[in-house]
């Protein structure tokens, strides 16, 4: 979060070198040592959401020659992820950890990979601190607002009320520039479009977030999304009242065979491959990864049945603008208190959207 | 009067009746263990898992080795203080759940004395046994409530406790996510960190924390307790029979507030223990159901102060191993849930056996003349 401007934009592109680099041929040199990587989830492999995404690109790990994975589920935010990452260190002899989830890494990551400097500790989420944080910590995350973005240019076009559902879990930073980029999606496409928020509390709490979808129903949203670990609840709930939604984390197509429009997705085998491929030539391994659609860290979900014409193109043109790197965020912007909080236009990238700490106007809900 | 020899009962292998209940105490339990690795085996073995894997696997991420065996006593410490606090009103005759409250109550209060002691520079020394007392304090007093809501109210204890503990777990969220929340802390709410002088570090040797020293010596503590002074023995006698502990003057009301707040003074040590060796702050990782476990070590342990020691170290065994099983069998999290609900099941099957088994039940043999 520290990490001045020029620091994380050579890291990027360092990023970007690594990716280009590992799309070739995998396996060019022998590992010294077996590779294994530890992923620690805190919820089921098979949630729909957050973890399942992860799984599913470790699963994508498997196939590659030389790395063995080892997971393990439902492992809490407490000392239990401490004893299950040593575990891994000790008794299947992991050489890198993957934390997944976000109240992993203080103080649970830093001083395990403390303890064991020789072993490598990748965390989910943009906190690691070159000052502070060990040298074998480090962070790996992708920047969703950018497909939250797209959702919302498809949300807005797909809105007959012109009001937009988000059921949110914590008011972090993450949390709420996804909420402010379906906004301005929608408004990309839709100027009349705006979006409502609950903030359930926590990760993952499934009857909070049912009653929080039904609620945004009867308020008047057609259309539903979501920033919750799984969901699942959420996209069944809106699809069994026969409302549209965007989907998050993993594809729950499936699940509203009848709504789905599309997803924030995250793709994060191709972080992993830069990993495994680094274990392998025994190179080190980055210790700040951060991506969105310029480097395929992100895809948007295959679009579903509620997705019309209009709004897949809209959507499709959104994505290429990304890519080639057009701003979300384009000032000034106020927040829902009518403060001034964005000036000027910014990068989508700017570290100074990492402490993000307000709704835009256009956005009904509170932060606390 | 004469009493004759032959109206003493005894057993047919001549055995008194108090081996007769040691023999049963261990016998059964450990039967009912026996059956649930049987059954839970039958379960492995129809989803086509192998049982032998999945128990050598349990000794080798429990026992297997220097490292195991240190995450399995990390894991037992708290639970032979939750373990406590659930047995030890037993005792008497109440069956307080309440222990995950005064475990978060108690953890939090000692995170929330150590803020002045702390900042104002005070020493460890006088410092971290200030935290203890108010963590022990805190606990005593919220499930000596429980205790007197049930004496002198006729509340029922069981539910009081379990809603107190929700209450409690709120209160702290309350605090820490609100006022008392550290500026630093924004994305996971949490105390101010105690700091690192006032860190409890681990055992010379091992890498488990002091807790566990602090659980063995409450225990043997409350063994002796409850089984060797006036106070145990009218606290037992009041669970035999309120009525009749209250024909013969004893101090009922007390006997059921002091169980419960030595009761609350174990789970608030174990709170204590979480913040200033495992945490360093308190926040909603305090919340990790140690209390709920240490209702199964106490059944296990058949509410005896040092049975809960072994027990608990075998279900942090579990704890421990269950990590490994994940991985190695790829099973789901929820396997070591299954063992332990057959076990409690199976456990409590089991209360039925006692004073059944025919070889162990005691006759009275010929009639008095």
């Amino acid at each position: 979060m520290n990490s001045p401007l020029m620091k994380r934009r050579s890291l990027l592109q360092a990023a970007a070198a690594g990716l280009a680099a590992s799309a070739l041929p995998f396996g060019a040199a022998k590992a010294q040592s077996p590779i294994v990587l530890g992923a620690v989830y805190v919820g089921a492999r098979d949630d729909f959401g957050w973890n399942q995404a992860h799984a599913v690109a470790m699963d994508i790990l498997k196939q590659v020659e030389g790395v063995t994975v080892i997971e393990e589920e439902n492992v809490p935010e407490t000392d239990a992820v401490a004893q299950s990452m040593e575990s891994m260190i000790n008794l299947d002899g992991a050489n890198l950890i993957l934390a997944t989830s976000f109240g992993y890494y203080n103080p649970f990551v830093v001083d395990v990979a403390k303890k064991y400097p020789n072993v490598q500790f990748r965390h989910a989420a943009p906190l690691w601190n070159e000052a502070t944080d060990p040298k074998n910590a480090g962070s790996y995350f992708c920047y969703l607002n950018q497909a939250h973005y797209v959702d919302g240019v498809a949300a807005g076009l797909s809105t007959t009320s012109n009001k937009i559902g988000f059921v949110a879990a914590k008011p972090i930073p993450s949390v709420l520039s996804n909420i402010n980029s379906v906004l301005l999606g929608a408004k990309s496409v839709n100027p009349d479009a705006t979006v409502q928020v609950i903030f359930t509390g926590e990760w993952s709490l499934p009857v909070r977030e049912a009653e929080a979808s039904n609620a945004l129903i009867d308020a008047g949203c057609d259309v539903i999304t979501c920033h919750v670990d799984g969901p699942k609840v959420v996209i069944e709930t809106a699809e069994s009242r026969g409302v549209k939604s965007c989907g998050h984390n993993a594809s729950q197509a499936p699940l509203a065979p009848n709504g789905f429009i599309t997803g924030a997705e995250y793709k994060w085998e191709t972080i992993y491959k830069i990993y495994a491929d680094a274990l392998a030539k025994g190179e080190e391994l980055p210790n700040f990864i951060a991506g969105g659609y310029h480097n395929d860290m992100l895809r948007n979900s295959a679009y579903g049945a509620g997705a019309t014409e209009e709004a897949i193109k809209a959507a499709d043109a959104a994505i290429e603008g990304l890519k080639s790197g057009s701003p979300i965020y384009v000032g000034p912007l106020k927040d829902n208190q009518g403060n001034v909080v964005i000036e000027t236009t910014m990068d989508n990238y700017d570290p100074v959207l990492d402490g993000m700490n307000y709704l835009l106007e256009g956005v009904q809900g509170s932060i606390t | 009067m004469t009493v004759v020899a032959s109206d003493v009962p005894v057993a047919r292998f001549r055995l008194g009746l108090g081996a007769i209940h040691t023999i049963e105490a261990i016998l059964i339990p450990v039967g009912a263990l026996i059956a649930s690795a049987i059954l839970f085996s039958i379960f492995l073995l129809i989803l086509g898992k192998s049982p032998i894997t999945f128990f050598s696997l349990i000794w080798t991420g429990g026992f297997g080795s220097a490292f195991s065996i240190q995450n399995t006593l990390q894991r037992s410490a708290p639970l032979i203080l939750t373990g406590l606090a659930f047995a030890i009103p037993a005792r008497i005759g109440l069956t307080l759940i309440g222990a995950e409250g005064a475990l978060v109550l108690g953890g939090f209060a000692a995170a929330v004395t150590a803020i002045p002691l702390v900042t104002g520079g005070v020493t460890p020394v006088i410092g971290l046994p200030l935290m203890a007392i108010s963590a022990m304090a805190v606990g005593a007093v919220w499930i000596g409530l429980a205790g007197w809501l049930r004496h002198y109210r006729g509340v029922n204890e069981t539910i009081s406790s379990l809603l107190l503990s929700y209450i409690a777990i709120a209160i702290m969220n309350f605090f820490v996510e609100g006022l008392l929340r550290d500026p630093g802390s924004a994305n996971k709410p949490s105390t101010m960190p105690i700091g690192d002088a006032y860190r409890i570090g681990p055992m010379p040797g091992t890498s488990v924390h002091w807790g566990l020293a602090a659980g063995l010596v409450l225990a043997v503590a409350l063994y002796i307790l409850m089984s060797r002074t006036t106070f145990g023995f009218a606290a037992r006698m009041t669970g035999g029979n309120v009525r009749a502990a209250q024909a013969q003057g004893l101090p009922v009301g007390m006997l059921v507030v002091g169980c419960c707040a030595i009761a609350g003074l174990c789970a608030g040590l174990a709170g204590f223990f979480e913040v200033a060796a495992v945490h360093g702050q308190a926040n909603a990782s305090l919340v990790a159901g140690y209390g709920f476990t240490g209702i199964l070590v106490a059944f296990l342990a058949r509410q005896n102060p040092l049975a809960v020691v072994p027990v608990a170290i075998m279900f942090g065994a579990l704890a421990a191993a269950g990590g490994l099983v994940q991985r190695r069998m790829g099973m789901p999290d929820a396997t070591v849930l299954v063992l332990q609900g057959i076990i409690f099941v199976v456990l409590l099957t089991s209360e039925t056996f006692y004073g059944r088994i025919p070889f162990l039940q005691a006759r009275r043999s010929g009639e008095r003349t």
